[in-house]
């Protein structure tokens, strides 16, 4: 998020919205019906929309990624998962989670609930007033942001969880913690404006946020059953499909390419497709010392760590992918392909965490706020209006300090209000199935369906599966083979 | 000599190899089976309609060893697999003819015998 002041755009499209006050959608209809909607605001537009779409297609590669690292038993619950918090997300994002994280204030924004009644939107959301695009596209890709915080919530309680929790606690997090923690960061709040702090596109508003509420709540949840034996050791539980594993890992990448970039908000300052080639490079490095690392560690090349190793990489480079050269994109990915395979082995010996989630949300959503303080261009700071170079630049600790402080502050508040909701879930409602349950699978147990019923039924039992038809005459059998007629 | 057949609960089979191997029968044949008890059937709803399923998942556990270990092996058998619930499944003992280890022609019971070195081997 930049927040240049709006007298400070030089380009020509930017004079024309200033001349254009409030520009609410009521207004982009007159506008446009008059003939004064100006092109920039189409253009923005089209680019917020479009990178909005694909940071939503990232619910799908949270889907697949997750159904790939669970057991067989548990698929469908996923699904459902998926579909039920992406639709509480908007739902409370749309009525007060946009303007808590969007509106004016230090603590905490109050313009726009449910989108209306806002008055002026570059005044009502400053910090997105660098962009004349529609109030309603900003909506859409930062009610995207949410949603992918949300499903990082998710990742460490799979195969145990209850289903109502999700509903629960989807419910505070996207009206409450999600809108006040990014607030704070990237949404104009105290810790942006008044301090400085850089987040470009999320490693702490919208990562380690997700990854705050994924530790609070499996410190309350507990170990699947068998993950660890009689002495503590942690065993594997192997996924059921590392092939949609890798579908997840793709679409997620893929969909990155709208989170970073996207966060210019505008096309036309030509800044995003550089947003975008720093984005690839993180994560190209990240991959291969990932997989390095691994292979180190357990002389295998390890298919799950080349993959967390892109996540862990595209969440490190989130924060700094608007404030750094194409250089220290590849320094930041790589460290985080270092990060993740040890911060994997080391969580797995005491805490249950089937996708890796804390240490590629969590760990790397850290190390690529910290590296804003390192990395930090001069020019980029000035350019996006916060902070300022970092270390490697200016040979001061000032940026680090400010990033290493707004990772302890969000750290805190999301870790306070994400426990204390867990604990009263934990001690009304409950937060684990039961043993039995857990053995059974949640798909059967939760939802009354198997995810692969021709798995778990049967065939006798399923209808309409003969093994081959009655009487078959044409199946050829070695022990009597089919005579052929041999021309005379 | 007998062969034991165990039909048992999916997590009763960890514990039980376990402590087998540690007693020195480390070698187990199992299969995964589908039978039914009186145990009830599942039902699966699939948007709306039903689908009773009759045919549990059970493991089935084969062991032949010399008559003298029989107890030994029932014994751990039933201690891990009794959660007191229906369905923890049933165990049977049969006689067994003979036996032949296959690398070296053996036959008789002694090729049969307690491996109380198994444990160490294969934790070392």
């Amino acid at each position: 998020m930049t927040l240049r002041r709006l007298s400070g755009v030089a380009a020509g499209a930017g004079a024309v919205a200033l001349a254009l006050p409030a520009m609410a959608s009521a207004d982009t209809l007159e506008a446009a019906q008059n003939g004064v909607l100006p092109q920039s605001v189409a253009i923005n537009s089209i680019w917020v929309v479009v990178a909005a779409l694909l940071v939503i297609f990232m619910q799908t590669g949270f889907a697949f990624l997750e159904i790939g690292f669970s057991r067989g038993k548990n698929v469908g619950t996923v699904v459902a998962k998926i579909l039920t918090n992406f639709s509480i997300a908007a739902l409370l994002y749309w009525a007060v989670g946009f303007a808590f994280a969007f509106g004016q204030g230090d603590i905490i924004g109050h313009d726009g609930f449910f989108l209306r009644a806002y008055g002026d939107p570059l005044t009502a959301f400053p910090v997105m007033s660098l962009s004349d695009a529609t109030i309603e596209s900003k909506w859409l890709f930062q009610f995207s942001f949410c949603a992918v915080s949300l499903a990082i919530v998710w990742g460490t309680t799979l195969e145990r969880i209850k289903f109502g929790v999700y509903i629960i606690y989807a419910i505070v997090f996207a009206g409450l913690i999600y809108p006040i923690g990014s607030h704070w960061v990237f949404g104009g709040g105290w810790l942006q404006s008044n301090l400085g702090m850089q987040d470009f596109a999320g490693s702490t508003a919208v990562h380690l946020i997700g990854a705050t509420g994924a530790f609070a709540v499996l410190l309350l949840l507990g170990a699947r059953i068998g993950k660890y034996d009689k002495e503590g050791r942690p065993r594997a539980i192997p996924g059921h499909n590392m092939p949609l594993f890798g579908l997840g890992v793709l679409i997620l990448w893929l969909g990155w390419f709208g989170f970073n970039p996207g966060s210019t908000l505008s096309a036309l300052d030509g800044r995003f497709p550089e947003i975008a080639l720093v984005t690839l490079l993180a994560a190209a490095a990240g991959v291969l010392t990932a997989v390095a690392t691994a292979y180190w560690k357990t002389k295998a090349f390890d298919i799950g760590m080349a993959g967390n190793g892109a996540i862990g990489a595209l969440v490190g480079i989130t924060a700094p992918s608007g404030y750094v050269e194409p250089w220290a994109a590849v320094l930041i990915g790589a460290i985080a392909g270092v990060i993740v395979p040890l911060g994997v082995y080391a969580i797995d010996r005491k805490i249950d965490d089937p996708v890796g989630a804390l240490t590629a949300h969590g760990l790397c959503g850290v190390w690529g706020t910290l590296a804003c303080g390192i990395f930090t261009a001069p020019r980029l700071a000035e350019y996006n209006g916060f902070g300022e170079g970092g270390l490697l630049y200016t040979g001061s600790l000032h940026q680090l300090g400010t990033q290493a402080l707004g990772v302890v502050v969000v750290f805190t508040f999301v870790f306070t209000l994400s426990f204390a909701t867990f604990w009263l879930i934990k001690k009304t409602y409950g937060l684990r199935v039961s043993a039995e349950e857990e053995e059974a699978g949640l798909d059967i147990t939760e939802h009354g369906m198997y995810g692969y019923p021709e798995q778990f039924i049967p065939a006798p039992e399923l209808i309409g599966y003969a093994t081959a038809p009655h009487g078959s005459r044409d199946i050829p059998s070695p022990a009597r083979p089919v005579q052929r007629e041999v021309p005379a | 000599m007998k062969k034991i057949e165990a039909y048992i609960r999916h997590e009763a089979f960890e514990p039980i190899r376990g402590e087998l191997l540690n007693l020195g029968f480390p070698s187990l044949t199992i299969s995964e089976v589908k039978g039914s008890g009186r145990q009830k059937g599942v039902t699966e709803r699939y948007r709306g309609a039903k689908l009773t399923n009759y045919l549990r998942p059970k493991v089935k556990l084969e062991c032949v060893v010399a008559t003298t270990d029989v107890e030994t092996v029932v014994g751990t058998i039933l201690k891990h697999a009794r959660s007191g619930s229906i369905g923890d499944g049933k165990v049977f003992v049969m006689p067994v003819e003979e036996a032949y280890r296959i690398r070296t022609g053996e036959s008789g019971e002694e090729t049969l015998q307690a491996h109380p070195e198994a444990a160490v081997e294969v934790a070392g």
